[in-house]
């Protein structure tokens, strides 16, 4: 017997309880994805016997003598099968991670599916597009364009990688095969708090196929935080590659390093680990109490932990002018207590590493990371390497939404790698995902507004508790950016701000898309709008008077840095946008009268770069062809901005996008790059890009001028070649006379993340919400965006839907349940749903017309910024239409229900 | 997902194949459930799928459904016309959380012998007054309910080594006519409420509750009843409302007893 995939016939046998997804990734068909494992999400689907299957599910036998077909094989010939050449017309994708599972599914429906999306689709999970990209791919709408000669910015010029990411050869982390791949399986706590008393290892060691067992005795004892950010100090030293205390459940307590997962888990199985249990605390508000049980309770000034003895990694405290005597000043005063919890971003790529030594002895860690550059330092760092002696980069990331600027796989797959000398391989599940990742912080924030009759706040008051989980990563800078925007993008005059971000023995939180500015805007903005209604003032028409204008300081838990400056401001052209947008059709649906029907409104402004500096540099030069090649630092995880720095390239330099070749986030392209992080992959690294390609091109014009003896002004660019006085020189020639005259034409980019600006969002719903059931029909959504310039008007809009849709998972259900022993409870896809097609509405975005003095051509930041304002402006809608205000997201019907039914009496 | 602690496979072709039972064996339906969670302490599989049995046997007497049979094989059956109720196949099948692709491979028996509240199997079957055949590893039989073989969430009637070959729906099931309310906490989501109402030829009428209970809740009477009957039925059958991440209990609770008052309005009975 054999098994036949695409055709060609495999003598290859599997496992017993393998499943096909791992058969078929073993014979190298790297286009089936895992996202779950679990059958939820779609990543894995192929045909078996041409109908589709989730092959993470069908037992590998059972495959024998039928055709599997996988994306590598729907296409005929170099022929794209139309469905892929779809997913590239309308870039149905971001990532690309779901990608192959998504085209395998449309191309098998009927017609009865395709009328039917919202079914037909429900069982593949894509995190970045919000869907409307894909629904405009499988109904054949084309979004992209082909960006001509110098015209790459404004245009809908297609991700580069999109053939490959149709046809599934687009390389994501664990896409390659290794000779003697070793395979890292984690043995985790079941203990929230305890100290390992003993760890024997004798029985795993015995397991044919483990070849090494790593504990804390191995570990190197250097703390550090699995948080990066430009200065390692920004965040406390608290996390130790293996530590001795175990703080949440699911911590590392040991590696089993095997030939084959199956006896590494088995490895991890006969461990036999002795735990002295510790008293835990899982509520950050009890945790903050005197006698409480201390996490970190060991630690020394030099973790730069805010408060052990208090399980504090952070706390702000500042108040502007007199609340007190601004509330007095008040006639309406909004008082709330608004709850926030955990999220999780489920990135369909799991984290993921692959650590080796090469022939020289150094450290290679090919992952699935937002920061190879921070990454890589830090390694050296924890294993006292020179940094030299450690590379660290990545091909295409499935996704990271902030969950990848950490280091949270690579240190034990190094820890592993140095110590056997063989390369590893370590993959989390998707439980690991939920249980010993990261997460949005939790917060609990009490706000207090008021204003006076005429309109004008007189006061704000903001109380923040943050949960961050057992390990302070990002614990202290999201508690400040959640204290910031906020609240700065109002003017007034008493302002009063208290934060604490929390130790508890929970799994940490982390970075995660709007870093603490969802949270607190929520509380915010909501209060906003009940401030709004108790003066009978239309919500936006409060906020016109009420937001900063250009030039006015931005006040929150601080007064804004120097550096932070109006670079533009868009914020009333978003304003009058989705004012003018909702009521363009206020007439509305008719819908059965349990239906109440109203409306709401959110802003939020964020800061266009990171504070404390966002380095990127841009290598760029001539090939030999006449093409141009360039190495830039920021990484790709279907944010696009390898799209975005070959347009900004192109339009520099006069070329076609396509003559733009590009690598991107290695270290050992020299340089460095702070990282993916922030929304800074247009902003500061394609900045870098632009500076480059302008050094480049003065660098080809300076030569031209001197090799064709034309004036330096008589010499343009054009595409491929360089015009000197009326006559065209082909640039693969240009560069033949450089090498001959000795001249190297290639050139630099740097940027330093300084000053920075500002961009703004507001959100608009119209929603119904059934008395009876509790259930929120999304009626209409529109965004206002201030990016600036849009260079991708085709991917800026698809940013934009990609946040709504990601925040309205966490506004509609999404919500990691803890127990009462700190266990997540809902660790699998089923049981903590992240959006599917049929959950989000369709997102009408509208861009102000504005031009940063920043940016690179104008433009602003747009990845993380769209999610903030959506919660805020759900919630808003939801009280419009009951008169009821739901506190605590998400607005479940189960909750909306239970607060309808109170409200009721 | 890769069940790495599985070191056999068995493939019996008829009954008297299927090898004894021992400690770290399951039974392997469709797969969509065992190869979707780890199962560290299963060692080998007893693939159900060689066995052969027809998937779906219609007769004057009733529908039988093979344990094997996919749910996209009961999806794709054509009932004869004079079978009413078969508009719940669709609907319940289209009550699964899983997509059409888990429908290919997934099976009316596991979603059964599975047992959790919001299986849409059990839903179908417990209120189509259906009928489980066990075999049990002696070479023996039995028949149970499927609304006495749902004890709670994964927990059923089955016995160690115990196998459904089968269940049998009566055509007096098949020809009453059916009422179908079903909710979820997100757009086909897992049910957290799914209640079947059945008005029978002769008058008789019953509701069967599920997803918002831990086990299937049948209330059956002569005549339709008045809601307030009805719903002091529902009351005291339900000792604890189901609670998990796809419904809190009060709602579930509301929602159920909303659906009977528009399932006894649907099928002609009660004053609003």
């Amino acid at each position: 017997m054999t098994f036949n995939i695409n055709g060609k016939a495999f003598a290859e046998r599997p496992a017993a309880g393998q499943c096909l997804r791992t058969f078929l990734r073993a014979l190298g068909h790297f286009g089936v994805k895992k996202g779950c494992d679990a059958g939820d999400c779609g990543a894995c689907t192929v045909y078996l016997d041409g109908e589709p299957v989730h092959s993470c599910l069908v037992p590998a036998f059972r495959a024998e003598g039928r055709e599997v077909t996988t994306i590598e094989g729907l296409a005929s010939g170099n022929e794209l099968h139309p469905m892929q050449q779809a997913f590239l017309d309308a870039q149905g994708f971001q990532c690309g991670f779901c990608t192959a599972g998504m085209i395998m599914t449309a191309a098998s429906l009927n017609q009865a599916q395709r009328a039917d999306l919202p079914r037909a689709l429900k069982g593949n999970l894509c995190r970045c597009t919000g869907y409307r990209a894909i629904e405009d791919a499988i109904t054949g709408k084309r979004d992209t364009e082909d960006g001509h000669a110098g015209c790459g910015v404004g245009h809908n010029v297609p991700a580069p990688a999109g053939p490959d990411v149709v046809t599934g050869k687009a390389r994501f982390t664990l896409d390659v095969a290794v000779e003697g791949l070793r395979h890292i399986k984690l043995l985790r706590s079941p203990h929230a708090h305890a100290r390992i008393r003993s760890i024997d290892k004798s029985e795993a060691l015995q397991v044919p196929g483990v070849i090494a067992v790593l504990t804390h005795e191995d570990s190197p004892k250097t703390m550090f935080s699995t948080a990066r950010h430009q200065d390692r100090a920004t965040d406390a030293d608290d996390t130790m590659v293996l530590d001795t205390v175990m703080r949440y459940i699911g911590q590392r307590v040991a590696a089993v390093i095997a030939d084959t997962e199956a006896a590494a888990e088995e490895g991890c199985r006969r461990l036999k680990v002795g735990y002295d249990i510790l008293p835990a605390v899982f509520d950050p508000e009890q945790a903050m109490q005197p006698g409480a049980p201390l996490l970190h309770g060991d630690k020394g000034p030099d973790s730069r932990i805010y408060n052990a003895k208090r399980n504090l990694i952070h706390a702000v405290h500042s108040e502007f002018g007199n609340v007190e005597a601004g509330f007095a000043q008040a006639d309406a005063i909004h008082e709330g207590t608004y709850f926030v919890p955990r999220v999780q971003h489920a990135h369909l790529e799991t984290l993921c590493a692959i650590a080796w030594l090469d022939a020289g002895g150094r450290l290679n860690v090919r992952s699935s990371t937002q920061v190879p550059f921070l990454t890589r330092q830090e390694l050296a760092h924890v294993f006292d390497l020179a940094e030299d002696k450690v590379r660290v980069f990545c091909e295409r990331v499935g996704g990271g939404f902030g969950a990848k600027q950490e280091m949270i796989v690579e240190d034990i797959a190094a820890l592993a790698a140095l110590k056997t000398g063989k390369p590893v391989k370590i993959e989390f599940t998707r439980e690991e995902q939920f249980i010993a990742a990261t997460t949005r912080h939790p917060m609990r924030v009490h706000v207090k507004i008021g204003a006076a009759r005429d309109g004008t706040l007189t006061a704000m008051q903001v109380h923040v508790v943050s949960n961050t989980g057992a390990y302070g990563n990002h614990g202290g800078p999201v508690l400040e950016h959640a204290c910031s925007e906020s609240i700065s993008v109002y003017r007034c005059p008493n302002k009063k701000v208290d934060g604490f971000a929390v130790y508890t023995n929970t799994v940490p939180a982390g970075a995660f898309r709007g870093y603490g500015l969802p949270q607190t805007s929520f509380a915010v903005e909501s209060a906003i709008d009940e401030v709004a209604r108790a003066l009978g003032i239309d919500a936006l028409d409060f906020r016109r008077r009420n937001v900063v204008k250009r030039g006015e300081p931005m006040i929150g838990a601080h007064v804004s840095p120097d550096d932070v400056i109006y670079g533009s401001y868009g914020l009333d052209q978003c304003l009058d946008l989705v004012d003018a947008a909702m009521r363009s059709d206020s007439a509305g649906v008719i819908l059965p009268p349990e239906w109440l029907i109203g409306q709401g409104t959110a802003l939020t402004m964020i800061d266009t770069v990171p504070p404390g500096g966002h380095y990127s540099d841009t290598y760029i030069w001539l090939e030999a062809d006449g093409t141009y090649a360039m190495t830039i630092g920021t990484a790709e995880f279907g944010n696009g901005t390898t799209t975005v720095h070959r347009q900004i390239a192109a339009t520099v330099l006069g070329a076609t996008p396509p003559h733009i070749k590009l690598t991107q986030s290695d270290t050992d392209h020299g340089g460095h790059d702070t990282g993916a992080y922030g929304s800074t992959g247009t902003v500061i690294a394609g900045r870098a890009t632009q500076k480059a390609a302008e050094a480049l091109r003065d660098g080809l014009l300076d030569f031209a001028a001197r090799h064709s003896g034309a004036a330096r002004a008589d010499c343009a660019l054009s595409d491929g070649a360089v015009v000197c006085d009326g006559k065209s020189i082909p640039l693969a020639d240009l560069r033949q006379a450089a090498d001959v005259a000795g001249v190297v034409l290639s050139a630099h980019g740097t940027t330093n993340g300084t000053p920075r600006s500002v961009a703004f969002n507001v959100q608009g719903f119209r929603v119904a919400v059934n008395r009876v059931s509790g259930e929120i029909k999304i009626l209409k959504s529109v965004q206002a965006a201030d990016a600036g310039t849009v260079i991708n008007p085709m991917q800026c809009r698809a940013q934009v839907e990609g946040g709504v849709a990601q925040a309205l998972g966490a506004a509609l259900f999404e919500e990691m349940v803890i127990d009462a022993n700190g266990r997540v409870t809902n660790p699998t896809f089923r049981n903590y749903r992240i959006p599917a097609f049929a959950d989000i509405p369709r997102t009408e975005v509208l861009f102000a017309e504005t031009s940063d003095t920043l940016g690179p051509f104008g433009a602003k930041s747009m990845s993380e910024s769209p999610y903030n304002p959506v919660a805020a402006a759900l919630g808003n809608a939801i009280r419009d239409a009951t008169g009821v205000r739901c506190y605590r997201l998400p607005f479940k019907p189960d909750r909306v229900h239970a607060a309808l039914t109170a409200a009721a009496g | 997902m890769d069940l790495n602690t599985i070191t056999e496979v068995t493939r019996p072709k008829a009954r008297g194949e299927l090898a004894p039972w021992r400690e770290g064996d399951a039974f392997l339906g469709g797969g969509t459930w065992l190869f979707s969670e780890p199962q560290p302490k299963l060692t080998r599989l007893i693939d159900l799928s060689m066995l052969g049995w027809q998937p779906l046997t219609v007769s004057a007497d009733g529908l039988a459904i093979a344990a094997t049979c996919t749910v996209a094989q009961l999806d794709a059956l054509t009932p004869p016309v004079e079978w009413t109720a078969a508009p719940l196949i669709g609907q319940c099948c289209r009550a699964f959380l899983a997509s059409f692709k888990i429908w290919n491979a997934a099976t009316v028996g596991g979603n059964i012998c599975m047992s959790l509240p919001a299986g849409p199997m059990i839903s179908l079957t417990a209120a189509l007054d259906g009928v489980a055949t066990l075999w049990a590893p002696d070479g023996t039989e039995r028949r149970v309910t499927i609304a006495d073989f749902v004890k709670g969430p994964l927990s059923n009637a089955l016995r160690d080594g115990e196998l459904m070959r089968s269940i049998f729906l009566p055509t007096a099931a098949l020809t009453a006519r059916t009422a179908f309310r079903q909710i979820s906490l997100a757009h086909h989501g897992r049910s957290g409420a799914l209640v079947i109402g059945r008005l029978s030829v002769n008058g008789a009428f019953a509701l069967t509750v599920t997803a918002s209970t831990p086990r299937p809740v049948k209330l059956e009477f002569d005549t339709l009843p008045s809601l307030e009957i009805l719903h002091a039925r529902i009351e005291a059958a339900v000792a604890d409302w189901y609670d998990d991440i796809h419904g809190l209990p009060a709602w579930r609770r509301h929602m159920t007893l909303h659906f009977a008052q528009e399932i006894l309005a649907e099928l002609g009975g009660a004053a609003r």
